[in-house]
């Protein structure tokens, strides 16, 4: 437990370590792995919610879509990087290439889930009511869909997080990972602090992007979504 | 140089500086001068370096998956009986979930050690929502009607469970199981950072080795490979195992 006791002592003390005056600090590297974790969420919901939204919207492609979840979590992030690295050269273009790769599946799969699955009664009544295609996607498919929709944007960023912490391993600096990375400046104390700061940042995402869902979800919903709201791979007991 | 191969010396003699220092004096032109993939290197590496670490992820991944699925099954199977039990294990696994690979492995070694041990309580940690999760959505989508019949062809509820119950739910609990093998293959890869073994061991080698292309995509392609093949063999199982579903399953 006295590893612990340091470790929290090294977090208090925000990352110094004795005889390394130079090192970043800890809040400056939990800012740089929220950056660049941010960049790779926001180009994977770029891609991923219009793509996933679209093919629900138009019921089709659900074995591509389905599919293309389970491919997305065979892949493991460092042989992402090792492959990028070998083509490309390790830097920030292929550590998020490697992020949109894995967190473009998640954010597909769960739209395409959440619109495919809006009742078809109600997308008839819609169009009853004189709606158009857009009327009806926009003012009753994605608001009963964002549940789903936004458990996959969840499952994505804290793959994301988790996945810039690992670039670290790969050589790419710039996040908490450089700490765990690097035991040889850091001592074990370091490295678990920074293990300790990584967690609480996943979950911290986790809690906040929870929130935001909830905003976000019709108040009908809440009640009956509320076994939603656990963050998780959701196509998980469909696929 | 005077070394290198007979073969490659003509080659070498034109080309430019190598870009791989040739230590054993036995790398192909192929190896020290980079190119994308070289087989050679492949071949001659594989018996000492890329098989036992490919053997080592499979047994990693294996066990982990293992005993994930005895606990979540015995999780799950409370959770259906006594519903109470659901929303806390939820909350427990989910939590466990959300902790990055490369967090846990470090926050596990401290008060277990640089071991095997800690390496798979972290890998079995991450089965536990997806196989809790998929058994219990299966148990729970038997539909009452088939439940009424058993009870009514005077099937006791261990009967029912274990003849009825169980084989319907098959098809989900597969599904789960597949997820859970592909992630745990995914996640092994950083096992290396606290104990010495699967394929990470030799990702780790190539990064740290710099620019050798023919490493980096040979162990990090591997790590891929068995994934997918993981994945595979699962669907042909579960395919095999429910034949009654195959309509409903595709």
């Amino acid at each position: 437990m006295h590893e612990f006791v340091e470790a929290f002592r090294f977090i208090a003390h925000n990352g110094a370590v004795a005889g390394h005056s130079q090192l970043p600090t800890l809040t400056h590297l939990a800012l740089e792995t929220l950056k660049v974790s941010a960049i790779g969420v926001a180009i994977s919901v770029a891609i991923g919610v219009p793509l996933g939204v679209w093919l629900g919207h138009i019921h089709r492609g659900s074995f591509a879509a389905i599919n293309l979840g389970n491919i997305g979590r065979a892949l493991p992030s460092l042989a992402i990087l090792a492959i990028g690295d070998a083509f490309l050269g390790l830097g920030l273009t292929v550590v998020e290439l490697a992020l949109v790769i894995l967190a473009v599946p998640p954010i597909v799969t769960n739209a395409y889930l959440g619109v495919d699955g809006v009742d078809r009664d109600l997308v008839d009544a819609a169009r009853g009511m004189g709606m158009s295609g857009w009327e009806i996607l926009g003012r009753v498919e994605l608001p009963l869909a964002v549940p789903l929709l936004f458990a996959g944007i969840r499952t994505a960023a804290v793959f994301v997080v988790s996945t810039t912490t690992i670039a670290s391993l790969a050589g790419f600096s710039g996040s908490l990972g450089d700490v765990i990375a690097n035991e040889t400046s850091y001592h074990f104390s370091g490295v678990l602090g920074a293990a300790i700061c990584v967690a609480a940042l996943a979950l911290a995402v986790e809690a906040s992007l929870a929130l935001v869902q909830r905003a976000l979800t019709p108040r009908g919903l809440r009640l009956a979504g509320l076994h939603r709201t656990i963050a998780a791979p959701p196509e998980a007991a469909i696929s | 140089m005077a070394l290198v191969p007979a073969g490659a010396g003509t080659l070498l003699a034109a080309a430019s500086e190598p870009v791989i220092p040739n230590y054993h004096a036995q790398s192909s032109s192929c190896v020290v001068h980079n190119h994308l993939f070289c087989a050679d290197w492949i071949s001659h590496n594989w018996g000492p370096v890329l098989w036992p670490a490919l053997r080592q992820h499979i047994v990693l991944a294996v066990v982990a998956v293992a005993i994930g699925f005895a606990i979540s099954m015995t999780l799950a199977l409370a959770a259906h009986r006594y519903g109470l039990f659901e929303r806390p294990t939820l909350f427990v696994t989910t939590f466990l979930y959300t902790i990055p690979s490369l967090a846990l492995f470090e926050l596990l070694a401290a008060p277990v050690g640089l071991n095997v041990f800690s390496a798979e309580i972290a890998l079995v940690s991450y089965t536990l929502l997806i196989l809790f999760r998929n058994i219990l959505a299966g148990l729970r989508a038997v539909p009452a009607e088939v439940l009424d019949a058993a009870e009514g062809m005077g099937m006791s509820r261990r009967q029912s469970l274990l003849r009825v119950e169980l084989p319907l739910a098959l098809p989900a609990i597969v599904a789960g199981l597949r997820i859970a093998i592909v992630t745990i293959i995914a996640l092994a890869t950083i096992v290396y950072t606290i104990y010495d073994a699967g394929l990470g061991v030799p990702i780790h080698t190539a990064l740290g080795e710099g620019p050798f292309k023919t490493e980096l995509i040979a162990a990090g392609g591997l790590a891929i490979l068995l994934a997918l093949a993981a994945d595979g063999l699962l669907v042909l199982a579960q395919r095999a195992l429910t034949p009654w579903a195959r309509a409903r399953v595709d």
